[in-house]
């Protein structure tokens, strides 16, 4: 809890932490995004974002975190990414296809919008998981 | 190749450091440097996916959590007694995997087994729905079951920290919560 204070007060690690986490979240939505076409995918830009997160909570302290983004979300968010996924999958089925099975969703680009929903599925999932567990461990540091 | 050279003897220096070294904190450092230059080496053998993996996860939130941990329990490592026992483990282990090494192909060797399976199948469906990077194609379409099944492992493991972390702390918010604002407003 001190060392949170006393970081806030550090005008460099204040400043350079404020200039760089919209950059890391744009990365990640590229790395998101453009997984099809480029490095990268679901995962990857999940676990990006949830390191801009951890560098804001670091620098501004977890209060402030939990601020921009509450853990109330996240738990909903681990949930909410899974069911994407598997909803895709049930998205295939009563389309008539069999379960992830792309081809259904359009006549000639269902591969690639089913790989665009099941990867948005993985990022949330990723992205919420892994600021949930740098919350819960900086947490339980302060007790 | 002398970058790699280079690359692959940091990392052997950092490994003997870390062994070595007593000081939780510095090592948790180390292994952040550890985990980067390993993904400088991804990125030299092409494997730009993993190496983005490597640096995210390896570099940076594990060692957030390692130093969140370590801030729970204590910087230095105790001295305990010398045991033998281990270390033929760890040196048996390790010449286990360096003779297992003898039998994989040469790096980048097209003639490999692992290029002549299911490989050219996967970069020819690729090529035909326009996916550029095989990666997203395997993980999402082919494997997409077992996509399915890492990011429930993912969940999973969330729900199990959740558990085991969070439900205690939220028990044990009503009675305590005066106590820490009070101690948040005179640190601050």
């Amino acid at each position: 809890m001190k060392q949170h204070m006393r970081m806030q007060d550090k005008i460099i690690l204040r400043l350079g932490a404020k200039f760089l986490v919209p950059f890391i979240l744009l990365f990640a939505f590229y790395v998101q995004f453009h997984g099809d076409f480029g490095p990268g995918g679901g995962f990857q830009a999940g676990v990006i974002a949830a390191a801009a997160f951890v560098l804001y909570g670091l620098i501004f302290g977890l209060d402030t975190a939990q601020k921009v983004v509450p853990k109330s979300w996240l738990e909903k968010g681990m949930a909410i990414g899974v069911l994407v996924y598997g909803g895709t999958g049930v998205a295939t089925m009563l389309l008539g296809g069999n379960f992830l099975e792309y081809d259904v969703l359009h006549h000639h680009n269902g591969q690639h919008y089913g790989i665009i929903a099941v990867e948005a599925g993985v990022g949330i999932a990723v992205t919420c998981t892994m600021t949930l567990l740098y919350y819960l461990f900086a947490e339980r540091g302060r007790r | 190749m002398p970058i790699e050279a280079l690359l692959f003897v940091l990392l052997v220096v950092l490994a003997l450091a870390i062994a070595h070294m007593r000081d939780l904190f510095a090592a948790a450092m180390l292994f952040s440097i550890f985990s980067l230059l390993s993904a400088g080496m991804f990125t030299l053998m092409d494997a730009v996916d993993v190496a983005f993996t490597e640096a995210a996860v390896g570099a940076g939130i594990s060692t957030v959590l390692i130093l969140g941990t370590l801030a729970l329990t204590s910087n230095e490592e105790r001295n305990g007694p010398f045991r033998l026992t281990p270390l033929l483990v760890c040196l048996g282990l390790g010449a286990t995997l360096i003779y297992g090494t003898r039998d994989l192909p040469v790096y980048g060797d097209p003639g490999a087994v692992v290029h002549h399976h299911v490989a050219p199948e996967y970069i020819e469906g690729s090529h035909n729905i326009h996916i550029p990077n095989v990666v997203t194609t395997v993980l999402a379409s082919y494997r997409g079951y077992d996509t399915f099944g890492e990011t429930t492992v993912v969940f999973t493991a969330g729900l199990g920290v959740l558990l085991l972390l969070g439900g205690a702390a939220r028990r044990r918010d009503p009675e305590e919560e005066a106590a820490p604002q009070a101690t948040s407003e005179v640190t601050s």
